[in-house]
């Protein structure tokens, strides 16, 4: 570098390095962003090629406008019962989050990961699945386990690694799973269950099975490898999967910028595959439905993939060991333009004389002694343990599941340890 | 001299090396304004600007490819992947490529290349933020894996890495950022404030990768161990109350042979330690290297004290933690006949 050639007729290069449109001390500003009115955006036939999609994915398709009604091609048309549902499970994922954050907080548990303003992606898209579909998410859909019913006392002793949690306490907390769900192990390592939702999806069409698979991956980690691997094998063998990317526009401290935002979306991704492709707005629970069920009915035919840019915000910190205060502005999420996935589906229940105050009120109190009990109970049986050695847990369970059967030795240094908690415990 | 953390330690030998060399530029998930998320990488954007000290995509394969890339231009890169669990993406770029492209060019080309990340357990981080996956790398040929177990080693040794012609790895013991942990999870942890190591000269100081250090002189066995290991091991000789040598490795390959063979001859009896699973891990390596050059002189079998062949797990990390119990046990198998 210090030897370089002289070359005086050509310019110097120089590196660009994104940077968000504000920083902390700037106030928030997303004047930059493009956002087509609710039912502006036409809606292809399912069964279209998927090149008559690629319109769609510079765009934002979206339903319910400023008033709260249901407008254009794309509104699902959803009974009140339905509509009320996914109301319902939105709003406690949100009370379950607040009240698990606050459980960390008072040193319950070592981590904890909200998905407030998040909780349409993960909500709306799973009741326009089957109930039997799967899914492989990524830490910030604990709403896909809210809409199948997973019991809550079973979710939180999972956070709390206690001696009711189903897992025994080995992944970190929100890291949940559960077959009988259809809720793939997340990993820590992210990406990694895209091009795995793939491989189920493509298990599936070799066994004449009639279930599909739904992804999930941020915008961030859609720069790993594994997405790239996911798009291709799921364009090559046309897998019924649907591959989403929940664009909350930060990965810790790295806007969406980062990640390759600023030249394109995330759904024009779908372009270069060769596989169709929707861009949504994802506080908007309607279009989140349509768009989900959309790619639902067209992989179900056989016609292969869909990738779909969910188009949201962060608006807590990435987790528990995170203070977003540093590197964006305080005022971010507040002024978000697309508004709170929750109180725009309420609005709509009230526009349409299906919901009203009261019964919104009655639902909060209800959400909230529900928890407030559920944690009571999953209480009981303990909380993570720190600074002992008195687990909630049986120590020897650590030996268990590396495999089928224990090999010598994992059958030694599990004596091994019983033994050392012995002496430890004199 | 001022008194630094861990976490300071190594953020001044970014400093000092970016202030010194226009070829060292640091890169990584959420090191650019932010400062990494443990901040070793902080204010560096502000001093040198955005391309020197930049964000990331979330690719470690991407990170370490590219920083590859820009060693063979001629930068010397310091590649941060937020924790070690995560550099497996990157695997193929540093065994196949990193490790080999000056053998394979008969130097021609060199990769004067650091990739740092944080490893090792003791956080509640789970089996994605704990693991120490040291013993995959030093089993590739044409890799250095450095190691530090203190601020004023932290900070020599990671200059030393970056001004290294071939590529470096270099794990950080993150749950010793912030203070020497002695492995007693439930006594409160004394800061580096405290410790004689923690005391760093605020300019230009290497210490040699290879070399490692005694740090505590005794004749009764010789006790191997880095990073986080070397504390807790302190604290158990303390507690046993054996007079051991102690003998913090600072780098695991290539690995210092002569302080090793010298301690073994003169104490005869060897223990092995590390957080890192059991089975192939670099104790294995050590063990096999004592008994071949100290076997006459040994008065017992080497014993390792190390974490179990299970993942990391989250609840029960106090029971797979090699800690003070596994380790003076060791001891005393190491001592017996």
């Amino acid at each position: 570098m210090n030897d370089q050639p002289e070359r005086p007729n050509r310019p110097a290069l120089s590196l660009h390095v994104p940077e968000p449109e504000a920083r902390p001390g700037d106030e928030a500003d997303f004047s930059h962003l493009d956002i087509p009115p609710a039912g502006s955006v036409r809606r292809p036939d399912p069964h279209a090629p998927a090149r008559e999609t690629h319109d769609l994915v510079f765009t934002l398709v979206r339903v319910l406008d400023e008033e709260g009604k249901a407008v254009g091609p794309w509104d699902p048309k959803l009974d009140p019962e339905t509509l009320r549902r996914i109301l319902r499970d939105m709003m406690l994922v949100r009370v379950y989050d607040d009240r698990m954050y606050r459980a960390q907080r008072q040193g319950k548990t070592s981590f904890y990961m909200k998905s407030t303003g998040e909780e349409a992606v993960a909500v709306a898209a799973t009741h326009a699945l089957d109930r039997d579909d799967m899914t492989f998410p990524t830490y910030r859909q604990q709403g896909i386990l809210i809409a199948r019913d997973y019991p809550l006392v079973q979710m939180m002793c999972q956070v709390y690694s206690n001696r009711g949690d189903p897992i025994k306490g080995r992944q970190l907390p929100i890291m949940y799973a559960s077959k009988d769900h259809g809720f793939f192990t997340i990993s820590g390592n992210l990406a990694t269950q895209y091009p795995q939702a793939v491989g189920w999806a493509m298990a599936s069409a070799i066994s004449g099975d009639s279930r599909i698979a739904s992804a999930y991956i941020g915008d961030g980690s859609t720069a790993e490898g594994d997405f790239h691997a996911a798009c291709t094998f799921a364009a090559v063998y046309r897998a019924p999967v649907i591959l989403n990317i929940v664009n909350n526009q930060w990965a810790i401290s790295s806007f969406s910028g980062i990640a390759g935002a600023e030249l394109t979306t995330f759904a024009a991704r779908a372009v270069g595959y060769g596989i169709a492709g929707l861009r949504v707005d994802g506080n908007d629970a309607l279009a989140v439905y349509a768009a989900t069920r959309w790619a639902a009915d067209r992989t179900r035919a056989n016609l292969g993939p869909t990738l779909i840019e969910l188009f949201t915000y962060r608006v807590e910190g990435h987790s528990t060991s995170d203070d977003p205060s540093v590197y964006r502005p305080q005022d971010a999420a507040s002024k978000w333009p697309l508004g709170d996935p929750i109180r725009r589906l309420k609005q709509h229940l009230l526009a349409l004389g299906e919901w009203d105050e009261e019964r919104q009120a009655a639902l909060e109190t209800e959400l909230g002694e529900t928890v407030r009990a559920a944690q009571k109970q999953a209480e009981k049986q303990g909380t993570l343990v720190t600074s002992t050695i008195d687990f909630p847990q049986d120590v020897r369970t650590m030996f268990e599941d590396v495999f089928a059967e224990m090999p010598w030795h994992l059958k030694e240094q599990q004596a091994q340890m019983v033994a050392e908690l012995a002496a430890k415990r004199k | 001299m001022t008194v630094m953390n861990m976490i300071q330690a190594l953020n001044s030998a970014h400093d000092v090396m970016m202030e010194r060399d226009k070829r060292v530029v640091a890169l990584g998930e959420d090191v650019g304004y932010f400062g990494g998320v443990f901040r070793v990488t902080e204010g560096l954007q502000r001093k040198y600007g955005a391309s020197r000290a930049f964000d990331t995509p979330i690719s470690e394969n991407g990170i370490v490819a590219a920083a590859i890339g820009m060693a063979a231009y001629g930068l010397r890169p310091v590649a941060e992947i937020q924790f070690a669990d995560y550099i497996y993406p990157a695997f193929d770029q540093l065994v196949s490529e990193a490790a080999r492209v000056r053998y394979r060019t008969a130097s021609e080309w060199s990769l004067p290349l650091t990739i740092r990340s944080p490893y090792g357990g003791g956080i509640f981080g789970g089996q994605t933020h704990s693991q120490s996956p040291e013993a995959l790398f030093a089993h590739v040929a044409g890799l250095k894996t450095v190691i530090p177990s203190n601020p004023y080693d932290a900070k020599g040794l990671l200059i030393a890495a970056i001004e290294d012609d071939d590529p470096v790895l270099f794990f950080e013991p993150k749950r010793i950022y912030n203070g020497p942990f002695d492995g007693f999870f439930d006594r409160p942890v004394t800061p580096w404030a405290k410790h004689p190591q923690a005391e760093v000269p605020d300019g230009h100081y290497t210490v040699p990768i290879g070399k490692a250090a005694v740090v505590r002189e005794g004749g009764d066995l010789t006790i191997l161990a880095y990073g986080t290991m070397v504390h807790v091991v302190l604290a158990t000789v303390a507690a046993e109350g054996v007079d051991a040598e102690v003998i913090d490795l600072r780098t695991i390959l290539p690995v210092d042979i002569e302080t090793i063979e010298a301690s073994v001859r003169k104490t005869g009896r060897c223990v092995v330690v590390h957080e890192a699973t059991r089975t192939g891990g670099f104790g294995a390596e050590l063990s096999a290297l004592v008994q071949e050059r100290c076997f006459y002189h040994l008065e017992a079998p080497v014993q390792r004290a190390t974490g179990f062949d299970t993942p990391y797990p989250h609840s029960l990390e106090w029971a797979y933690f090699p800690g003070p119990v596994r380790i003076g046990t060791a001891i005393r198998k190491a001592l017996e006949d």
